[in-house]
Formats: structure tokens, sequence, C-alpha cells
């Protein structure tokens, strides 16, 4: 007798109907939308403030290279003197006093240039006067020297490398940043995919156990076509979960940003300023002429097959894992002991991931943990916007269903005898021995 | 044909372990069929392979004359010792569940679980979740999921615990009604006055072996010891006392009674017939009591495990 689809059912929902699961489903992308606003109403807030900055200058080579910005005034205070400059700076409660010593020379010029606050000064505002100063500095040693301003000018050449593949395919810098963001996102999906609902997997099956009902399923169904049922339960309610977060989350995002008037994708991630880089070398136009071209580069037919296979098949080696672990334990405290072996391989993978392929994505190291049956999923996935051979996509996959298999077979043997074993903590070595049973 | 479940020599080990060693069982159709033994000593295994839960490695088990396989599965009804629901499901919603697992289409369990929660009159638990009911009537669900596909053999490991008497009671009729309409019944306990009240066959395993196995009535006369407990009222109870005990062998005896005078055990040798001692105590005193010693369950159950 197939039970299965009667499995699957109830373990969907149940899980689908359970009140912290609606909560949980409902709740995180509010949760979510509404940190993301309240960083951008912040971080807005933070930009639009005014700063005064006062300026003390007794050399006067530099009174003339601060420009006023929409958030920063420069105030010249020449004349007086340091502790003068000082009080007034205080008085007016400024941001802060720059005062640059009087010197001799260029060459010791560095020594004499100090910044005065109250609070310590951001990094950023710090940075930015260091560039005005030695961006001066360097013109005025240059025109000791006898060149001219219009000749450093002059001397400034942008180089943007166009790339073309031996195919003659034309691409950009840009192509790489999408490349790594869909890749990137492709795995990290993957990632949360398996802890989250890898865990709601090994936590239903010791609650089949605590609740001591599993004698009496077992005794209509085999083990193995319970397993797979709450496998395939969980995961149909987790792909609910997941489609319900990205459209209730879009949705919100929309909602939130025209209420309040937030730009949300102010909020500056790392992968942004890749983008605001190569944006500011091409212009804006082109930017979004080559992003475009770029999304077009991407090997799209191969990354939503490869995805689906990968993601499909690295998700069921894991969840049959966290099944047996399930199976083994008596409760949740129990499985710490058998996480770690689970969780490291998936972390290496995603750190991989992260500094190898970005760096080298065809390189030694890439390339194996692509091959590597409990890394390759999240790896392969990374992988394969940069274009990856189809023999090696297949191998990785041939050999990831294999372990799929075996890992099964082995999760079923540990299950058919863990979830009929009570009391008893195993060990490694118990495990090993169940298998033989 | 008369045997419903045949297990012939199983055996079955766990690593070095062995839980079961050459055990045959023969379970006659239309029986309650006890299957007894101290803890640990095996059965739950048995049951377990009878269930299809766990392979024997060695010997068969034949259900109505043919090898266990997966459709035999909706024949079997059992209560495992270790028994529970799923806490947060409802009521009906969980009983539907199983009852499909056991191949019962929707509509028909639906209809049957109506009967039997109208006969048990738990009707209005249907949309109940099983954490907000009681233990005992948690087990009352549990009895019904185990009886409603109407399986040909039902076994039951210690089906009463958690009842109250009433309950035990109602449950215990049940089981005598079931097996009246034909289902063949295994029962595992450790309470020995349920053992005498219901089983006909009964099976001991003792350390993964069976030591002791046929008709309950069988095994008590083989058991018993051609004892007599006698209560005498006399006016010269020494002079019986001694008369009795020159001629056959005595032992002190207790019971309830409302005379205390004389009260013995006696044991007969083969030559003697129960009459031969009446008539011999009726001609020196007053007989109030007269009874024949039959073994219990329980006297051949601690008998018998101590012998091995």
């Amino acid at each position: 007798m197939n039970h299965l689809p009667l499995i699957i059912r109830r373990e969907y929902f149940t899980k689908v109907k359970n009140k912290s699961f609606v909560i949980m489903t409902f709740l995180s992308p509010i949760i979510m939308i509404a940190l993301v606003a309240v960083v951008a109403y912040l971080s807005q807030l933070n930009n639009d403030k005014q700063r005064t900055i006062s300026i003390l200058d007794e050399t006067g080579y530099l009174k003339d290279i601060f420009d006023n910005t929409e958030n920063t005034t420069y105030t010249n205070l020449s004349g007086l003197s340091l502790t003068d400059a000082l009080v007034v700076v205080k008085e007016k409660e400024d941001y802060g006093l720059l005062h640059i010593g009087a010197v001799d020379s260029l060459s010791v010029f560095a020594n004499n240039v100090k910044f005065y606050s109250q609070d310590s000064p951001s990094l950023s505002i710090i940075r930015g006067l260091e560039q005005k100063i030695e961006k001066r500095l360097r013109e005025l040693k240059l025109q000791k020297d006898g060149v001219t301003i219009a000749q450093i000018e002059a001397s400034k050449t942008n180089i943007e490398i166009a790339q073309e593949s031996f195919d003659g395919e034309k691409s950009s810098k840009i192509d790489n940043i999408v490349k790594l963001a869909f890749g990137g996102a492709a795995g990290y999906l993957l990632f949360m995919f398996i802890i989250i609902y890898g865990n709601m997997i090994m936590r239903s099956v010791i609650e089949e156990k605590t609740s001591r009902i599993i004698e009496v399923i077992i005794s209509s169904v085999k083990p193995i076509q319970l397993m797979m049922g709450k496998i395939i339960g969980t995961s149909l309610a987790g792909v609910t979960q997941f489609v319900i977060w990205v459209v209730l989350g879009g949705v919100l995002m929309v909602v939130v940003s025209t209420i309040f008037n937030i730009d949300l994708t102010q909020v500056k991630t790392p992968q942004q300023e890749m983008m605001n880089q190569a944006m500011q070398a091409e212009g804006a136009q082109a930017m979004a002429e080559n992003l475009i071209v770029a999304v077009g580069h991407l090997p799209m037919t191969n990354l939503i097959i490869a995805f689906m296979f990968f993601f499909i098949g690295g998700y069921l080696l894991y969840s049959s894992l966290y099944a047996a672990i399930g199976a083994a334990v008596d409760n949740e405290t129990d499985t710490q002991q058998f996480m770690l072996p689970i969780l490291m391989p998936l972390i290496l993978a995603v750190y991989v991931g992260v500094f190898t392929v970005i760096e080298d994505p065809h390189g030694t190291v890439s390339t194996v943990f692509s091959f590597i049956p409990l890394t390759s999923p999240v790896v392969m996935l990374m992988r394969i916007p940069f274009g990856v051979p189809l023999w090696q996509q297949g191998l990785s996959l041939l050999l990831l269903i294999g372990t799929f298999i075996l890992a099964v077979w082995f999760a079923a043997k540990i299950y058919r005898v863990g979830i009929l074993m009570y009391g008893k903590k195993p060990t490694y070595k118990e495990l090993f021995k169940w298998l033989k049973y | 044909m008369n045997d419903l479940l045949v297990a012939n020599s199983v055996s079955k080990s766990f690593g070095k372990f062995k839980a079961l060693n050459e055990v045959s069982i023969a379970v006659p159709k239309g029986s309650i069929f006890g299957l007894l033994g101290p803890n640990g000593a095996g059965k739950t295994t048995l049951i377990r392979i009878i269930n299809q839960i766990t392979m024997p490695d060695q010997g068969t088990v034949l259900l109505d004359g043919q090898p266990l396989k997966p459709e035999h599965i909706k024949d079997i009804g059992y209560l495992p010792e270790e028994r529970g629901l799923y806490k947060s499901m409802k009521v009906g919603e969980q009983c539907l569940y199983l009852a499909q697992l056991k191949g019962l289409s929707k509509s028909e369990a639906k209809k049957r679980l109506k009967y039997w929660f109208e006969k048990l009159e738990i009707g209005d638990w249907w949309n109940k979740k099983i954490q907000e009911l009681s233990k005992g009537q948690a087990q009352k669900i549990q009895f019904v999921v185990t009886v409603l596909h109407q399986p040909k053999l039902l076994i039951f490991d210690e089906p009463f615990s958690g009842f109250d008497p009433i309950n035990a009671n109602l449950i215990k009729d049940e089981i005598l009604q079931l097996r009246e309409e034909g289902a063949t019944v295994i029962f595992s306990t450790h309470r020995m006055e349920s053992v005498e009240e219901l089983c006909d066959h009964i099976a001991l395993i003792h350390k993964s072996n069976k030591v002791l196995d046929g008709k309950l009535n069988d095994i008590k006369r083989q058991n018993k010891t051609n004892t007599f407990e006698v209560g005498l009222e006399s006016m010269d109870s020494d002079k019986v006392f001694s008369e009795i005990k020159a001629k056959f062998e005595v032992l002190p005896a207790t019971f309830r009674n409302l005379n205390d005078d004389i009260k013995l055990n006696i044991k007969l040798g083969e030559q003697t017939s129960p009459n031969d001692l009446l008539s011999f105590l009726t001609s020196r005193a007053q007989v109030h009591h007269f009874v024949e010693v039959i073994p219990s369950a329980s006297d051949i159950f601690i008998q018998t495990i101590k012998n091995n």
C-alpha cells in the first residue's frame, strides 16, 4: 500500500495550520521590513544632519580647497590663535576644528595637521578631509617642481578595460557582479532553506518519538515511507512559507516606501557599494544598459535547471540526515553532538562560495568543492553563473544523487532502529551498530 | 486450518544480544492468546515481528497460512505498550488519518468512527485536541483506532494501563465482544488476573525462549498438585488434627472463614480420591470448607520462571 500521499498531506497541513508557523510566516516579513525601514530612516536622518567644520590654516596653502557641501559647512578662522579658535568652536558647537600648524617646508606638513572635536569624529569625515589635503599637497609639490595644474589634470586617465570572450561576446565588469549576485543568492537560499526546514523535519521526528505515536504509525507504514513523507511534506510547507515571505516582503516594501517616502535601497550593503563604484566608473545610463546586457549574458536556462536539481538534491541529502538525527535522539538537547558534522560542511560550503568562488570561480579549490557532495549544491550553484562545463555539472549532480541515495539508505536504517529506541543517548558507535540490525 | 497465526522457530538478534531464540507459537482462530513473560523476555520483539516492524533473522510467520507480507497490515490491529497520539492534532482528524493508513477509505472510516464514538459515548470529542483529553480518554481513542479497521488479528500490549476500573471493564467487554464477532486476540500483560479472566491459551516467554505453551486449563491441570483446602470444626480439634496428620501430607493454610478451628492444605497421593478424603473428614468433624487448590496463572508464571 502506498501511503506516501496521505503522509505528505498530513505533514503539510499540520505544519501549515500550526499557529506558530502561521505567525512566523506573516510576522517575519513585517519585522524584516520594519527593521530595514528603521535603518533606512535613521541613516537618512544621519545624512541630512548639518555640520560645521572650522578650519584654522596657519600655512595659507589650504584655505581654498574646502568647498561647502549639502551637509557640511566650512568656516575659515584664519587669524585667530589656536586657543581662541578652540573657544570659538566650542561656543558655536561646531562639529570640530581642523588645525594646520605653520610649517617651514612642505615635507614636514603632514606632522602638523590635527583635528579637535567634542566626540570622536566619524571615520568618513576624517577620510574626506585627508583626501582633500593629500590631493592639494601633491599638487603643491608638483607645482614646486614646475608642473602646472593643467598638466596634472591632463595626466589623469580613466581606464575601463573592455571585455570580450573568444566567442566574440562582449561583457563588462558589471557582468561579474551580476553573476556573483545570482550565484550568491542561490547558494545562500539553499543554505537557509536547509537550516530552517532541516531542523523542522528533525523536530517533527522527535515529536513522534516523544508522543509515542511512532509505533502505532510504524505498524501501518514502512519507516522509509514515513521518513520520505515527512521530508517532502515539510519541504512543501517550507516552499509555501518562502513564497509567502517573498510576495509579502515585496508588497510591504513597496507600501512602506511609498507611505513613509523612504528609499529602502538607500541602505548600503557591501554589494551595493561595489555596484556604486562600477556605476561611477561608467555613468548611470550606461550602467543600466550594461545591467540588462549582463543579466542577458547569464546562462539562464542552465541556471534555472541546475538550480532546481542542485537545490532539491542538496536539500534532500541534508534533510535525510536531519531525519536520522531526529530518530536517533530522545529530545532536542541531545541533538548537539550530531549537528556539528552536518553544519560543518554546510558552513564550509558557504565560506568557499563567498571567498574562493568570487576570487577564482574555476580554480582548484572551487572546482573540488563543487564536486564533494555535501558542499557541491551550494558551491556549484555559486559557480554556475560564471559558466561551468556541462560535464562538470553532470558529474557533480551524479555524485550528489549517489550520495543522496546512500544517505537515505543510511538514514532509513538509523531511523528504523532509532524511532523505537527510548531512553538511551546514542553514541556514534551505537549508531554504527544499528546499521547492521 | 485452525490457527490464524503461526510462528515457526523465530529468532532475532540485536548485535550480540539474542532477543528471541527459536520461538514457535500457534494462535488458534477465535481465541484469546496470552503472551506472557517477565520484562525484557522478548515479547515485544515477537509482537513487532508479527507486525512487520522488525524482520526476523530466522523462522517464518504465517497469517492464515500465508507468509507475512505488506498487505497483511490491514488484517492486524496493534495497540503497543509504548503508545500515544499526535498531541496537537484534533481527535477526529487523527482517527481518520490513522484509519486511512490502515487502508480504510475516508467515508468508511467516518462511518465506523461515528459508530464507535457513540458506543463509547465520546462523540463530543471529535474537535478536541488530544492534549485537552485525560490519559484515560486518550486511551479510549487509541483503542478505537486499533479496532476500527476490523482486523482479523488484534494485538493488545497492556491494554488496561491508564484505565480506571470502570473503563477497564468497558474495554474488556469490548475485547470479548470482538472475539465473539470472530476476531482473534493476542494479549500481552503483566496483570495475571486479567489473564485468568480472558485468556484461553497462553505462552510464556522467558529469556528469549518459550518455556510454556498451551490451553490455560490444560496447563493448570498439569500444574495442579492434588491439594485440597479444608476448613473443619470439631469438639476435639487436637485429636482430629493428629489423626489427619497421620494419614495425609498436611500443610497449614490461610483463608477467610467464619470459623477458625482447623485450616489445612491436604495433599493427596496418587491413590487417594477426593471422595476418600471427604468421607474421612466427615466422619470426624464438621466440614465447612472443601476446595481443590487450582494453581493461578500467577502461581504458574512465578513457578515456571523460578524453575528456569
